[in-house]
């Protein structure tokens, strides 16, 4: 069987939980004991990727470049990736993250859209990354569409693809159908980024692993967006006993656990809840929870009648103020309800 | 020239792709112009078959009649940013107006309500504008309407359009449309700082083409209102010009910013109605002729 590699996304997705306010010194201690644990691979910044930082997805109280330099200067053999997604991310940004010492880029867009990161793919090859295609929320699209995405990525040059199942949609048969029909077009290694708004996020990663991918992605504690991504330390010990060969080593993920826990002290975890199972069943992207829990309280409407609206309205990653928009219409839409009481009566 | 003379600004559309034919189909709707020329590269392009059918002069061999000709005040480029920077020096050297559909930066960033009155009158010679971005011309009037109010320390658009309205030349080159885009938010918008984010969503039916605007004033509301009122008042500008320019969420106040969402429906006259985005500078670019007419000529 074919060597797993493996990347870690917690200081990255894991960001989204953490409302996107991860500093220096957390970013160094997890990223160390990662490295330490064996990760191949280490994703770092906003929940965004480079550039992400802004009023509309969230401020970070630090520049990308303080918490890369942070992740590059505490590992030794784990390379620490970013992820840059065009429309977001400037070639300036790559630039950045270049100097500081960032070996892979993932080139991330919303799983139809594929035509939108030949410009970055062949800046961040330019630059010396290893690049990485990166598609956003692909349990959006049909394996077939999927298929023909991936396949421009690896035509602009990117030297793997990465499905990103941003919402916790897909069941593990849906995967594994999904990454047959990529691996008849595109002959470049698979990834897979599961969450776990359904509770499948190990199951499909299983799955994705039976349909040849070789890149699995997870998160410490699963800190990341919906429900959470599969989580890095349970991950590794399922890869351990279904006989799949990783260099990171359990006991240690568990250490780097521990010490990303202390870090964030007593924040809430990402949870299989109500919202956000109805968010994975639904097909709603996970980066939304915040802007959705928020707009709730803040407009005093439920949060799964927002849910429920972004679905019909198939809004994607990036459109967190949509949320607000519903929001302010749930609002309304009650207090005329209202009115129209008080009349009657 | 006085601006009441009864004759009709002459043009020329260079460039009868789609956004060509739909800025075609609008300035044919108004009397103020004349469309003398369409001239094109192509013989079977669809743009130069709607252009004869209505009786317009055409032309296949780019502007080499165009300029052989006396007749055009007024030239609206819908071609590249490249055949433009080679057609402008001939067009001033004509005399003729240009107004730049292309990224190619030649002439200053103008939209039409906010700095084409002050641009056209300043200086006359200035013979070529710049229609930015259709993320600018959505943006720039709000951000201009908070910056009369009180200063904009950082502005920032998220501009989310439908999958089908944004073309390849738009998806090859994100980058130069985030940096010109950013620029105008600055420059002519007056942000100290700005960012400019772009969305693109597949749904089906297409989104309209929807761009969500943060003015970050800092913390102290008690100019709120003035701001929602010069924001309302700017949309209803906007609105003259662009009919189906729309306040989607209000002026909200959150933090130390102000949040708009604004969205644009099309006009569908040669495009879908889903590209407000194309709408807009077409739009954009009929106002600032018409203002041209009204300052220049």
């Amino acid at each position: 069987m074919s060597k797993i590699r493996f990347v870690d996304v917690t200081l990255r997705d894991g960001n989204h939980t953490f409302r996107h306010q991860f500093r220096p010194e957390l970013v160094r201690a997890t990223a160390a004991a990662l490295d330490e644990a064996g990760i191949d691979i280490i994703e770092v910044g906003h929940g965004d990727g480079l550039g992400g930082s802004c009023v509309h997805a969230g401020r970070m109280p630090v520049t990308d470049q303080e918490l890369l330099r942070a992740a590059v200067e505490a590992v030794k053999t784990a390379q620490i990736a970013v992820l840059a997604v065009p429309g977001f991310c400037l070639f300036e940004d790559l630039e950045m993250a270049r100097e500081v010492g960032v070996k892979v880029a993932r080139i991330g867009t919303h799983v139809t859209e594929a035509n939108t990161t030949r410009q970055h793919i062949e800046k961040a090859k330019q630059l010396g990354f290893m690049v990485v295609g990166y598609l956003i929320s692909f349990g959006m699209a049909e394996p077939k569409r999927v298929a023909e995405e991936a396949y421009k990525m690896q035509q602009y040059g990117a030297e793997y693809i990465n499905l990103a199942e941003s919402q916790g949609h897909l069941t593990p048969m849906e995967v594994k159908e999904t990454i047959l029909r990529i691996r008849d077009q595109v002959t470049i290694p698979i990834g897979f980024h599961a969450h776990n708004n359904l509770g499948l996020g190990n199951a499909n990663i299983l799955a994705a692993l039976e349909a040849g991918a070789t890149y699995i992605d997870a998160s410490l504690k699963g800190f990341g967006g919906g429900a959470g991504n599969a989580q890095t330390e349970a991950v590794i010990a399922v890869l351990k006993r279904a006989g799949y060969d990783v260099n990171a080593d359990m006991i240690k993920t568990f250490e780097a656990a521990t010490v990303f826990g202390d870090g964030v002290g007593n924040w809430p975890l990402p949870k299989i809840d109500n919202t956000t199972i109805l968010m994975g069943y639904a097909n709603v992207y996970g980066g939304m929870i915040h802007p959705i829990v928020m707009a709730a309280k803040e407009y005093g409407c439920s949060m799964s009648a927002i849910v429920m609206e972004l679905s019909k309205r198939k809004i994607v990653a990036g459109q967190e103020d949509v949320v607000v928009e519903i929001a302010q219409e749930l609002a309304r839409k009650r207090i005329a309800e209202h009115d129209g009481v008080t009349e009657a009566a | 020239m006085d601006s009441r003379n009864a004759r009709p600004t002459r043009v020329a559309i260079v460039g009868p792709g789609n956004i060509g034919t739909d800025l075609m189909i609008k300035l044919a709707r108004d009397p103020l112009f004349e469309i003398r020329l369409v001239a094109g590269v192509v013989a079977k392009s669809e743009g130069l078959a709607i252009a004869k059918a209505k009786g317009y002069d055409i032309s296949i061999n780019g502007i080499e009649d165009l300029v052989r000709r006396d007749d055009i005040d007024i030239v609206f480029e819908a071609t590249s940013a490249k055949v433009h920077i080679a057609n402008a020096p001939r067009y001033r050297a004509k005399g003729i107006f240009a107004i730049d559909l292309t990224p190619a930066k030649i002439g200053p960033m103008i939209v039409p309500s906010v700095n084409a009155v002050d641009l056209l009158k300043s200086d006359p010679a200035i013979l070529n504008v710049n229609l930015i971005s259709c993320s600018a011309q959505t943006t720039v009037p709000i951000i201009a309407a908070v910056s009369d109010i009180l200063p904009v320390s950082y502005a920032e658009i998220v501009s989310a359009a439908g999958s089908p309205s944004l073309g390849l030349g738009t998806r090859d080159n994100i980058e130069e449309f985030t940096h010109t885009t950013t620029a105008a938010l600055k420059v002519v918008g007056r942000a100290g700082q700005a960012k400019t984010l772009v969305v693109i969503n597949p749904a089906e039916p297409p989104i309209k083409f929807r761009n969500t605007i943060y003015t970050v004033i800092g913390t102290d509301r008690s100019l709120d209102n003035e701001i929602a009122q010069a924001i309302n008042a700017r949309v209803a500008v906007v609105q003259q010009y662009v009919p189906g320019y729309q306040l989607v969420v209000t002026p909200t106040r959150r933090d130390d910013y102000i949040m708009t969402v604004v969205e644009v429906q099309g006009a569908g006259d040669y495009l879908p109605t889903y590209a407000g985005n194309l709408d807009i500078i077409n739009s954009a670019a009929l106002e600032v002729a018409r203002q041209f007419r009204e300052h220049r000529q």
